[in-house]
């Protein structure tokens, strides 16, 4: 590790044989309206090497991988394959090509045996229509050379996660990939799911298969990777070998330098505990024996701003969706105000104060079809209807008041909400779960797709808001929100509280304490 | 060599912070107008080509039978419209109304109580009551099943057609009920005013569709549980976090659904001046198609009471008008399910275009508060 040190200052990779390079992005960028989601991005894939990309939400990844897939086009830059520049029209012409991708949702049908989805959409023919012995047989074949025998015939719903993986590598290779697309393979699997999945990929290294990797747990990616290449906000800010990078050179090149989101407001006194969570457990819905949220406890004072940390899949959203009412406990109590609202409804809970911002406004915040005010007003219809009948001048007194409070930029209550760009889309759902006046407010990932200005305006908004004593949970997977305006960092991993830091924390010692959870 | 290993990004690049997506102005191309109100213009298309190639088409009195014809189907398109606008259907109001109707016919005939020996005679007024309550019950074992077991709406109201329907052949044995005027010495008269007759010489069934078409525009544009339906069909997981009551909401429109076929079965037994277990059969087509062709999307969300009303009087006066200048009812049903398919096709042209959807419903908010005027 004593190697370790910044590529920033333009060094040099020695020994680099231009034959090694398959696949290299050459200024490859790609916006969308006037937001610029990959900005002028170079890097090369190499025979028989892992490729890392890491990078926080939203710096690009996942736009630079459907890019390298086919999935999108880039809107300038070049994709040069074997030395020649080509363009993929979708992503049958990549595989075409030979580079295939490993979405992080699995692309399998679960209805379907492994043999039928290996050769979904291309299979073979033979004299009486499908060549199902064939099938068979080369699906043999693949999960052999894959070291994990599992027959043909087993339904993908019946596999445990880390062997549809498998599978879907299988479907990979079977369409001869040289270039494997690996997005976030990792965040499902357990421990020794991701040794047999490491294994695979040192096999098929030793084959000559270039890998992409993308992951967020970052000591694991560290453990295979070959190559690291760093994004944020859209542009590369570093490339390193193996050998001459570690942990801390990642995350100083991940986060960068800090803006400004704000710091926690100050000046006033925190009141009573507002909220609290007692030994709650959430059941995982798939598998009910399984826990989510392990017995957490964890309470919450009248003005402060708690911040949530965790990997995916560490149980923040469960443990927030269950305080709104969305999921029920499978065990433990949540307290509002001293009151055990644990059996409470939705509705129930927002009368008594105590909202959620959910995670994706698509799905859960806005409803697509009702105009910008309506969104505003739906939470709080109580305010404006007096016996049967709503008051549209009430209605728009309420609406009016959350433009202007949370800073939404509109045409007015009118316009459609596809007319806002998602920071403001943002703020609609913020405004419209405020309009309900409440004592709580949890948030989930509220900075979610939407740029660091709208960022900063939404911390603002619970900075202001607790300091007039209103109780803020929100959560994060970016390391740089939790150092905002909380005035306290819990980290969450495997369904449990794991650290929980001051607002004097650094960022390593939030990541060292969330990060460990599949390495260890 | 082209070993420069990393991008020089651009320090300059602020982030572009929130700005609102540039918005479409100046919508005022007649295509536009066209998409928007093509209801209405067909519905004028229609009264102007039938009155050109029949003398007896454009007339106060035809209009009126036309007009109680609409009745019929257009109060279960009302219900109808409740339910689409969750994202749900409601298949059984066809055979809901043909319920209705027997039991309305089997009111009016008395009840006899076997253990003392009576027959009861409830007055017109307990059993319009009785009836509707027939119809919120079969509306609400629909809600039930949609909303807290899960079936799928068509699968639900699919099962409930069939039953209802043969709910009703039973309780008469496939036959009619042919005397529903009642007996003045058994003070049930007057059940023939709700359909054949007339109130300022205006059918009494269109009264009625007319007054459960306004309170329907009040419950829609007034009320929260109107906001409550439209939220549940715009997106009811976001609904639901807001502390809409989505399964409350889904269980009232179906049973408003129910009610608005009871209503529908006693205004048409009223017309008819009998009751007959097969009234309604496939009505709920009908009043699908009137819904869909006033614009509502069957994907929920969108639609309004004003679009529906003219649906329904698109497909009334087409059908009545054909009628009348004697084209054969096969070429009738040919007609039907052309207009039906266009329409479809139009709305899907209305809502598709991302940006062109926005446009339109910014129109259309803007103009549905002068609904109930």
């Amino acid at each position: 590790m004593s190697s370790a040190n910044s590529v920033m200052d333009r060094s040099t990779i020695s020994g680099s044989k231009t034959g090694d390079v398959v696949l290299s992005a050459r200024n490859v960028a790609k916006s969308f309206g006037s937001v610029h989601a990959l900005k002028s991005v170079n890097f090369d894939i190499r025979r028989g090497q892992v490729t890392t990309l890491f990078g926080e939400n939203g710096a690009g990844k996942s736009t630079l991988m459907k890019i390298l897939s086919g999935v999108m086009q880039p809107s300038a830059g070049e994709i040069v394959l074997d030395g020649e520049s080509v363009r993929f029209s979708s992503t049958v012409d990549a595989q075409r090509h030979g580079i295939s991708i490993i979405h992080q949702e699995l692309s399998l049908a679960p209805n379907m045996n492994v043999r039928d989805n290996i050769f979904m959409g291309r299979e073979l023919g033979g004299p009486g229509g499908v060549d199902y012995a064939g099938e068979a047989r080369e699906t043999e074949r693949l999960m052999a050379e894959l070291d994990e025998p599992i027959d043909p015939m087993t339904l993908v719903e019946d596999l445990r996660l880390g062997q549809q993986q498998i599978v879907e590598i299988a479907r990979a290779l079977s369409v001869n990939s040289r270039i494997l697309i690996m997005d976030e393979p990792t965040s499902a699997l357990s421990a020794s799911e991701v040794e047999v999945l490491f294994r695979v990929i040192e096999d098929l290294k030793s084959r000559g298969v270039s890998i992409v990797y993308i992951s967020h747990h970052l000591e694991e990616a560290l453990t295979i990777t070959d190559h690291a290449v760093v994004l944020r906000d859209g542009a590369m800010t570093a490339w390193a070998e193996r050998r001459e990078i570690d942990l801390e050179w990642i995350v100083r090149h991940m986060v960068g330098e800090n803006f400004d989101l704000g710091s926690p407001p100050t000046g006033y006194e925190m009141g009573e505990v507002a909220l609290s969570f007692d030994n709650i457990s959430v059941a995982d819905v798939a598998v009910p024996e399984r826990s989510v949220v392990d017995r957490l406890s964890l309470a919450v004072r009248a003005g402060e701003i708690v911040c949530i940390y965790g990997l995916m899949g560490a149980g923040r959203t469960e443990l927030l969706e269950c305080a709104a009412g969305r999921v029920p406990a499978s065990d433990g109590r949540i307290m509002l105000e001293g009151e055990d609202i644990s059996g409470l409804s939705i509705a129930e809970r927002i009368e008594r104060g105590l909202v959620l911002v959910p995670e994706d406004r698509q799905r859960d915040g806005l409803v697509q079809t009702m105009a910008v005010g309506e969104n505003l007003s739906l939470a709080s219809i109580g305010a404006f209807t007096r016996g049967f009948l709503t008051s549209r001048a009430r209605e728009q007194n309420v609406i009016e008041d959350s433009i202007r409070n949370v800073h939404i930029k509109t045409d007015g209550g009118a316009a459609g909400i596809g007319s806002l760009s998602g920071g403001n889309q943002q703020k609609v759902v913020i405004g419209k779960m405020l309009a309900t006046r409440p004592r709580v407010v949890i948030l989930d990932e509220p900075s979610r797709g939407i740029d660091i200005g709208a960022k900063a305006e939404v911390f603002r908004l619970l900075a202001e808001g607790a300091s007039k004593g209103l109780a803020v949970i929100y959560s994060t997977s970016e390391v740089g929100e939790c150092l905002s305006v909380a005035h306290r960092i819990v980290v969450m991993s495997r369904g449990r509280i794991s650290a929980e830091f001051g607002a004097d924390v650094s960022r390593e010692e939030i990541m060292a304490a969330s990060g460990e959870s599949v390495a260890g | 060599m082209s070993d420069v290993r990393q991008s020089a990004s651009p320090a300059s690049s602020s982030p572009s912070s929130d700005r609102v997506a540039p918005r479409r102005t100046g919508g005022f191309d007649l295509g536009h107008i066209l998409l928007e109100g093509r209801a209405f213009f067909a519905l004028i298309a229609i009264i102007v080509i039938f009155a050109m190639l029949s003398p007896v088409y454009f007339s106060t009195a035809n209009f009126l039978t036309m007009s109680s014809h609409v009745a019929i189907f257009g109060l279960l398109s009302i219900g109808m419209l409740l339910v689409i606008l969750t994202g749900g259907i409601d298949l059984s109001v066809g055979s809901t109304m043909g319920l209705a109707g027997v039991m309305a016919g089997f009111l009016m005939q008395g009840v006899s109580v076997d253990a003392f020996g009576v027959t009861l005679y409830p007055p017109v007024w307990a059993v319009v009551v009785l009836t509707c309550v027939l119809g919120a019950f079969v509306g609400m074992i629909n809600g039930v099943l949609v909303s807290i077991f899960r079936v799928p709406a068509f699968v639900a109201t699919l099962g409930t057609l069939y039953v209802a329907r043969g709910a009703a052949l039973l309780m008469t044995d496939g036959l009619t009920y042919n005397n529903l005027s009642g007996n003045p010495e058994l003070g049930n008269t007057g059940f023939d005013w709700l359909g054949f007759n007339r109130l300022f010489n205006v059918p009494v069934g269109v009264l009625i569709f007319a007054a459960v078409a306004i309170v329907c525009m009040f419950a829609l544009n007034r009320t929260p549980f109107g906001r409550w339906v439209y939220a549940t069909g715009g997106n009811a997981r976001a609904a639901e976090l807001s502390g809409v009551p989505v399964k409350r909401v889904q269980i009232w429109v179906y049973v408003l659904s129910g009610v608005c076929a009871a209503i529908a079965g006693l205004v048409l037994s009223s017309q008819l001046t009998s009751a007959g277990p097969t009234a309604g059969t496939t009505y709920e087509l009908t009043a699908i198609a009137g819904v869909v062709i006033g614009g509502a999307a069957l994907t929920g969300g969108r639609g309004n009471v004003r679009g529906t009303l003219l649906g329904a009087f698109v497909i009334g006066f087409l059908s009545d008008g054909l009628v009348i200048i004697g084209v054969s009812s096969y070429w009738q049903t040919v007609f039907m399910g052309a207009v039906i398919v266009l329409a479809v096709l139009l709305n899907s042209i209305q809502y598709k275009p991302r940006k062109k959807r926005t446009a339109s419903t910014e129109n259309q908010k803007a103009s549905s508060p002068s609904g109930p005027a």
